[in-house]
């Protein structure tokens, strides 16, 4: 590719680099509202319970409570899918959920408030995992579900929504097949993304059926989308976004704590600001998705994949908003890196009585890759192959395909990642590190090391529509229109470099709104992998839209057609006679050039990350310490050099490879109460433990806009947890079956303590 | 259940007092009481510097002290201003991430301008408390190894791992005082 830029791929600092290092950065937060008052929720202490009384006559005595909201006060208003969970309800389904709202004019006062609110409950038995969901007779979560299952499918994704995968004949394909592995694994340790900045929002109500949210939204279009369903669709939403304290896909849906402020700015007639403590933020905001696969897989003895059968179990929480959008993703996922063509892959979503999982990055793949690749791994064990070149065999390639959410079979027509997969190998040593499964790559004393591969792809980088406008001003500048709310991964800089590159001019002449829905056209939010392709494509597009319509401008004043024309630095020219220009001035002050630009959704191609990990495991501690991580990719062309190494950088944090270490949500199974729901005890890595990172990133141009880019940040974390399950099993020379690796599962598995870990898979 | 965030309870104070405060050089008397723009005895600095005087660059998170994201310095020390009571600061002196740029030409801290060369931050939510505990350790220790830089910001939470970036920002700062 010999095409230069003049922006794209250059370092260039962010936008907001100065307001980030002064503290001017403006989270939602930081924002100052006259007259605003503070809610806070009360909270169920009990998983499962009907409430039979509430009196807040107490409360509402209390001086400085300007409003309190039960149950009973407020309409049947419902979010989830499908739309079923109240915003509150006269049953409460997990310990911390929603019991009332209160609103005073100090955070203390409210407080203070929700301790005088008598609740008497007649609790229920629960469920807390999805076996005990599952047996017969378990209480139900919902009395709409007697059997704690969610129907599949999201009318976002259309009627023929992905329930699963079904094609070929697996009978054939297990038939066909040299060896069979069958086994269960489970990814269930519901670890948190915990973004820095807790979930919150301000409202502002204005009678008779206006509101104003100001949130911490990654999507804030979609937040006025949601809350006009929720709200029965007769409130008119206005949402602005801020900074956003980190997002890592949870920060999609804040519907919840939208609404409560919603609704007590409307019972107050005031600004409410509901924002969650880091407690309430890690027990009643969303958890990863539990999920648990029992399957059988079929493989020649040259580890090309036969057939696929099964059953992935899902444990939704206490409801779903997005669990059936990332089963739908998470089974189109597999089949990118599981080129196969026999399947019947079924699901279940499973309802429990803890806190809801939902949306995280890696989106429904990430858990199913970590259920299912270790289960691929015993058949690779059979057939004495190689993990990488297996993975590397059976990710998705130019001619081959896979079920995308909406049902359709799409034919893949992006590039092949062979190379990058090859070129992380190298990087890493993998051939000569490799000793074969369930062997060690080094023993040292009690120390032994081992490695491990795994890979993860989405095509959801062409996912959902995306709508921006450009307008050009006079005097050589440029607006960019566009509902993002930054949130870390600095794509909005982005946006305005890829104007800048299509208008030729610097980017410190270019603008931005606010991520405002009273002024920018719809935006489904820089969610997913979709930020670069998706978004980047409106503005893109928009940009292009603008400049035609200034090049049809100045074609009359410069007598020549609009194709003759370029533009550069605020000087419409003549391409073959540069001298022959005129100044964007010629449009006149009294006039607006405003371009637009619009994504239509594309599902035929997909983004890839490889992640090789080595770990080293003290066998008598039984710790795991991550060594060394070399994530391998190909972008297209790398627009933001720094702002990707940072999204690569991130494969262990956010419930990534950590998700196999040491991070966990930890439930009391006999309460309900998440017991470490603080940052203290849910455990994070630290400056003083980081491994060796390396990325290797190759550039081969996607077929997507102009720039050939895709995104990628989003699945740095998605590889690693199997990976590193992998390394752990071959280091200690027997198979791990859940994660995280803590140091008391590593030395049950070496028989040090305890009965050996539960060895629920096995081979045939 | 969720813990309780505020560690004390509500007292009403009868007989007002006043505590005095040095902020980023300038002086401020604030009255104990919990009429509006009173400090009340249950009040964090980091409650104060955010919601009393306005200085919201001091990020909140877990608001228990695991996090540092609400580092300042206060009399040269890098503290958790979370689990300071505005009420035993009488006296103190303080900076926060406001007052790091030079007071008279309004240029950015070293260490400001090598978290932006460096792209030290994506959500940005950490930086203010990452730069205050660097900070405070090139005072204590202008040339600390990789290391000692590490240990420093150990404390400090960081959830889009920025951490490599912020490690070499921080190492750019001290060697280029190892080089004067």
């Amino acid at each position: 590719m010999t095409e230069t830029y003049r922006y794209i791929g250059k370092p260039i600092p962010r936008r907001d680099a100065v307001d980030i290092v002064t503290g001017a950065a403006e989270y939602m937060d930081d924002r100052k509202f006259p007259g605003l008052l503070h809610g806070k929720v009360l909270r169920s202490p009990y998983a499962h319970a009907r409430i039979k009384k509430i009196d807040k006559s107490k409360a509402e005595a209390l001086p400085g409570v300007k409003a309190i909201l039960t149950w009973q006060d407020i309409p049947d208003y419902r979010g989830g899918t499908p739309r079923n969970v109240r915003i509150l309800d006269s049953k409460v389904r997990c310990v911390g959920d929603a019991v009332a709202l209160i609103a005073a004019e100090t955070e203390e006062i409210a407080e203070e408030a929700l301790e005088l609110i008598d609740v008497e409950y007649e609790v229920l038995p629960a469920v807390f995992d999805i076996d005990s969901a599952l047996k017969p007779g378990a209480p139900a979560v919902y009395d709409e579900y007697p059997d704690n299952i969610l129907p599949g499918g999201t009318i976002i994704y259309g009627p023929n929504c992905l329930k699963g995968v079904v094609r070929g004949d697996v009978e054939k394909g297990f038939a066909e097949a040299e060896v069979i592995a069958e086994g269960t694994f489970g990814y269930e340790n519901i670890p948190n993304a915990i973004p820095p900045e807790s979930v919150g929002a301000v409202a502002q109500w204005q009678d008779p059926d206006k509101v104003t949210i100001w949130g911490t939204s990654q999507a804030p279009y979609m937040d006025k989308v949601t809350l006009f369903h929720v709200f029965n669709r007769d409130v008119d939403i206005r949402s602005i976004g801020s900074h956003v304290g980190g997002g890592f896909g949870t920060k999609i849906q804040c519907w919840q704590v939208e609404a409560y402020a919603i609704l007590l700015s409307k019972a107050a007639k005031r600004p409410v600001k509901v924002a969650f403590t880091k407690e309430e933020h890690i027990a009643n905001f969303v958890l990863r998705l539990g999920s648990r696969i029992h399957a059988r897989v079929g493989m020649k003895r040259d580890g090309t994949l036969t057939a696929i059968q099964g059953t992935w179990y899902v444990d939704t929480g206490y409801y779903s908003f997005t669990t059936q959008a990332q089963v739908a993703i998470g089974s189109g996922e597999l089949m990118i890196m599981a080129q196969c063509p026999n399947w019947d892959l079924k699901n279940h979503i499973v309802v429990t009585n803890r806190n809801a999982s939902g949306s995280m990055r890696g989106f429904g793949g990430q858990e199913l890759k970590c259920s299912f690749i270790p289960l691929l791994s015993l058949a690779m064990e059979k057939a004495g192959l190689d993990p990488f070149e297996v993975l590397k065999k059976n990710f998705v390639k130019p001619g081959g395909g896979y079920y995308w959410r909406d049902g359709v079979f799409y034919n893949f027509r992006g590039i092949d990642f062979s190379k990058a997969m090859d070129k992380g190998a190298e990087t890493f040593g993998w051939k000569e590190k490799w000793k074969g499964w369930l062997k060690p790559t080094a023993v040292d004393g009690v120390k032994r090391r081992g490695i491990g591969v795994g890979v993860h792809g989405n095509a959801d980088i062409g996912e959902d529509a995306s709508e921006a406008y450009v307008q050009l001003g006079y005097n050589g500048t440029a607006t960019i229109f566009l509902c993002v709310a930054e949130h870390g991964t600095g794509q909005k800089s982005n946006y305005v470099k890829m104007a800048a590159e299509v208008l030729k001019i610097p980017p410190e002449r270019i603008s931005m709104t606010p991520a405002d829905t009273l002024v920018t056209p719809f935006e489904f939010g820089p969610v997913g992998s979709r930020g670069t392709y998706a978004i980047g494509s409106a503005v893109i597009n928009a940009a292009e839209n603008a400049r035609q319509q200034l090049l049809e401008m100045a074609a009359p004043k410069l007598g020549v057609t609009a194709d003759e024309l370029d533009t550069a630095d605020g000087v419409v020219f003549v391409k073959n006679d540069r001298a022959k220009g005129i100044k964007w001035r010629m449009m006149g002050n009294d006039r607006t050039i405003l371009g637009y630009g619009r994504f239509e959704p594309d599902f035929t191609m997909c983004n890839m990350m490889m992640s090789f990990v080595e770990v080293e495991i003290d066998t008598e501690t039984g710790k795991v310490d991550l060594i060394r991580v070399v994530n391998a990719t190909d972008v297209g062309k790398i627009i933001d050099p720094q702002g990707l190494e940072g999204q690569l950088n991130a494969c262990f944090g956010t419930a990534g490879i950590d998700s196999a270490i040491f991070e966990e949500t930890i439930l009391d199974r006999r309460t309900g109460h998440i017991v470490n729901a603080n940052m203290i005890d849910y455990k994070w890595r630290t400056f003083s433990e980081l491994p060796v990172i390396d990325h290797v990133v190759l550039e081969t141009p996607f077929p997507s806009h102009r720039f050939h880019a895709v995104g990628v940040g989003e699945i740095a974390t998605s590889p690693g947890p199997s990976a590193v399950l992998m390394a752990v099993s071959n280091a200690l020379g027997t198979w791990m079956h859940e994660y995280p690796m803590t140091p008391d599962r590593v030395l049950k598995a070496l028989g040090k303590i305890g009965s050996k870990a539960s060895g629920k898979g096995g081979t045939k | 259940m969720t813990i309780k965030k505020k560690n004390q309870k509500r007292k009403p104070v009868s007989n007002s007092s006043t505590i005095h405060l040095t902020v980023n050089g300038q002086a401020y008397s604030l009255n104990i009481g919990s009429r509006p723009g009173e400090v009340e005895t249950c009040h964090t600095l980091s409650h104060t510097l955010r919601e009393t005087l306005g200085l919201t660059g001091t990020k909140i998170s877990c608001d228990n002290g695991a996090c540092g994201a609400c580092t300042v310095i206060m009399d040269g020390k890098a503290i958790l201003s979370c689990k300071t009571l505005t009420v035993e600061c009488d006296g103190k002196s303080i900076t926060t991430i406001e007052g790091l740029r030079d007071a008279e030409t309004g240029g950015l801290d070293p260490l400001q301008q090598a978290f932006i060369d460096n792209t030290a931050f994506q959500c940005g939510f950490c930086t203010p408390g990452m730069i205050m505990t660097s900070k405070a350790l090139l005072n204590e220790n202008p040339h600390p190894t990789e290391e000692e830089v590490k240990e420093a910001l150990s404390g400090n939470f960081c959830r889009c791992v920025s951490h490599y970036q912020v490690v070499r920002s921080v190492m750019s700062v001290a060697d280029k005082g190892r080089q004067q």
